[in-house]
């Protein structure tokens, strides 16, 4: 009694190893392993399969053999009707090797599996039911005692049988929903791209408008991007800049022709007319559901300046949203630097001292010194990209020359920056 | 209870045929594929008998119990000889309660179990001598 008693215990201590290795093993093949491992261990028996019954290739797939010497890992095809009538009949140990049971198991499981089971001198077989469905089966056989199985080493079986199926069962469900989500970030992915694609296209629409200012849209998402990437943005809050980037005009739509083509410049009722387009751009963006929700505000504060002289609203320093103050430095850069109607642009160092002068008034310092540090950067080749260079087009940047305004004005405006917080 | 750590090596020796393979505090499933894998290799570079020691043995778990079954299956399938030297207390119950024992000999230490394996030896060495 004493022995038999021990052997519970050891049992029982076994399923316990069987629950952690269930828990704990990340690797499907690895936790199927472990767990025939562990039903070998509790009675002693120095062979084992555990196999996985694949519903769609109509077959058992054999994940663990150990003590089966030179056999290898393979799958044997198990039609869904046996597979729904094992399900059906729950995880009943089927003894194996006895006289008589032989044909009773080649029609439950078929030649093919009763063939190498045999082969393998396998004793039991549990097939592993989840709900009534079949998940696999346990083959279990070769006691170290060289005795037979007792009806409580049967039930010992059964038990364990069925957290091994719960954790098949929840490794495949696992994967199953990692499957999922893979679908559903590459559906994603394409959602992204279209939005982004439209935006380029709304952004072509937009420039088609103004015949002197072709590409400006997508210059100041770029210019935004750049900046955004200094100032150390996350992967979403850059391209919901450059998505407000590409957008700010968006108001334009709305504004005549005529005015904004103006080949001289405009009177104050034009003026005030093309002044309605950041407003009118916040109108159409507002009700579109962007991943980030500030772009409408973006294309509505594009001409605030942080001195509270700008439009529409005459907003001041941190009133104004940060990525509005990136995309108004970008779209002034960028006016700055390409040719307009009434004026060609400005060479280099008229837009360094442009900087100096407004940054404070209508430009946020950190935006300016962010924007210089990425050109610097680009300067002096520490990206893979020439992407500012490329979009100010060839011969435009004279490195000698920009390099030390650059590294001027950034220190200058560092210096402003810790003496106004110094003074706050 | 000290598991052993993912990198921590299994100690073993090798003394002329054979090879003497220490299985740590804890036998469970890291320990043991690490004391299974020396076992086999040592088999593979021709040693005839294996001592595992279990001196240091406080606890084998499920895992434990069913690696070492495979370690009596290769030594079986090579020919050799397995000893296992010093189990005592709960190892020495289970192995016996889960037929172990049947297959393998057993010896109260590591000395004794290489002055058996020499006995042995010797004895087969007579044997083939006198035929």
């Amino acid at each position: 009694m004493p022995e038999q008693i021990n052997k519970l215990i050891h049992a029982f201590s076994a399923l316990a190893d069987l629950g952690a290795e269930i828990a704990e093993s990340r690797n499907f093949d690895e936790m199927v392993r472990a767990t025939l491992h562990v039903a070998l261990g509790a009675l002693g028996l120095r062979r084992g399969a555990v196999a996985e019954y694949e519903q769609a290739a109509a077959a058992l797939r054999f994940v663990a053999l150990w003590g089966m010497g030179e056999a290898e890992l393979a799958a044997v095809s198990f039609d869904g009707g046996r597979a729904e009538l094992l399900g059906a009949g729950g995880g009943h140990v089927l003894a194996c090797g006895e006289s008589g049971a032989q044909s009773a198991l080649q029609q439950r499981l078929g030649a093919e599996l009763t063939a190498a089971l045999t082969a393998w001198r396998v004793s039991l077989v549990v097939p592993l039911v989840v709900h009534g469905e079949l998940v696999g089966l346990l083959a279990l056989g070769g006691k170290a005692t060289e005795e037979e199985f007792t009806v409580e080493e049967c039930e010992v079986v059964r038990t364990m049988a069925r957290h091994i199926g719960v954790g098949i069962h929840n490794h495949r469900l696992l994967r199953e929903l990692e499957a999922r989500a893979a679908e559903n970030q590459q559906l994603y992915d394409i959602l992204r791209s279209i939005y982004r694609d439209t935006v380029r296209a709304f952004a072509a629409a937009i420039d088609c408008k103004d015949k002197y200012t072709q590409g400006h849209s997508e210059r100041v998402g770029k210019y935004s991007e750049i900046i955004a990437r200094e100032l150390g943005w996350s992967d979403d809050q850059i391209e919901g800049v450059a998505v407000g980037g590409y957008l700010h005009d968006v108001g334009k739509l709305v504004v005549e022709r005529d005015i904004i083509n103006a080949p001289y410049r405009i009177d104050a009722k034009q003026s005030s007319e093309l002044n309605r387009h950041p407003a009118a751009g916040y109108e159409i963006l507002a009700p579109i559901r962007h991943p980030d929700a500030d772009i409408p505000l973006m294309a509505k504060y594009h001409h605030e300046r942080i001195d509270g002289r700008g439009y529409p609203e005459g907003l001041t320093g941190d009133e104004i949203p940060l990525a509005a103050k990136v995309v108004a430095l970008a779209d002034s850069f960028d006016a700055m630097t390409t040719d307009r109607t009434y004026r060609r642009r400005k060479e280099f160092p008229e837009v360094v001292a442009d900087l100096r002068q407004n940054t404070g008034k209508q430009f946020a310092p950190e935006v300016v010194i962010a924007f210089c540090r990425a050109l610097l950067k680009e300067l002096d080749g520490d990206t893979k990209e020439r992407r500012i260079s490329r979009m100010l087009g060839k011969g435009y940047l004279d490195s000698a020359q920009v390099r030390p305004l650059l590294i001027e004005l950034i220190a200058e405006l560092e210096a402003a920056t810790h003496a106004t917080a110094r003074s706050v | 209870m000290g598991e052993a750590h993912a990198g921590t090596p299994v100690r073993s020796e090798r003394m002329g045929d054979v090879a003497v393979i220490y299985a740590g505090d804890y036998l469970n499933k890291l320990s043991g594929e690490r004391v299974e894998r020396v076992c086999r290799e040592r088999l593979q570079a021709g040693c005839r008998a294996l001592v595992v020691d279990f001196q240091e043995t406080n606890m084998v778990n499920s895992i434990g119990v069913s690696i070492l079954l495979g370690v009596i299956d290769a030594a079986e399938r090579a020919g050799a000889r397995l000893v296992f030297a010093g189990v005592s207390g709960q190892a020495a119950q289970l192995f016996e309660l889960l037929g172990l024992t049947r297959h393998i000999t057993l010896a109260p230490d590591r000395p004794q179990a290489l002055a058996l394996l020499a006995e042995f030896t010797t004895g087969a060495s007579a044997a083939k001598h006198g035929s």
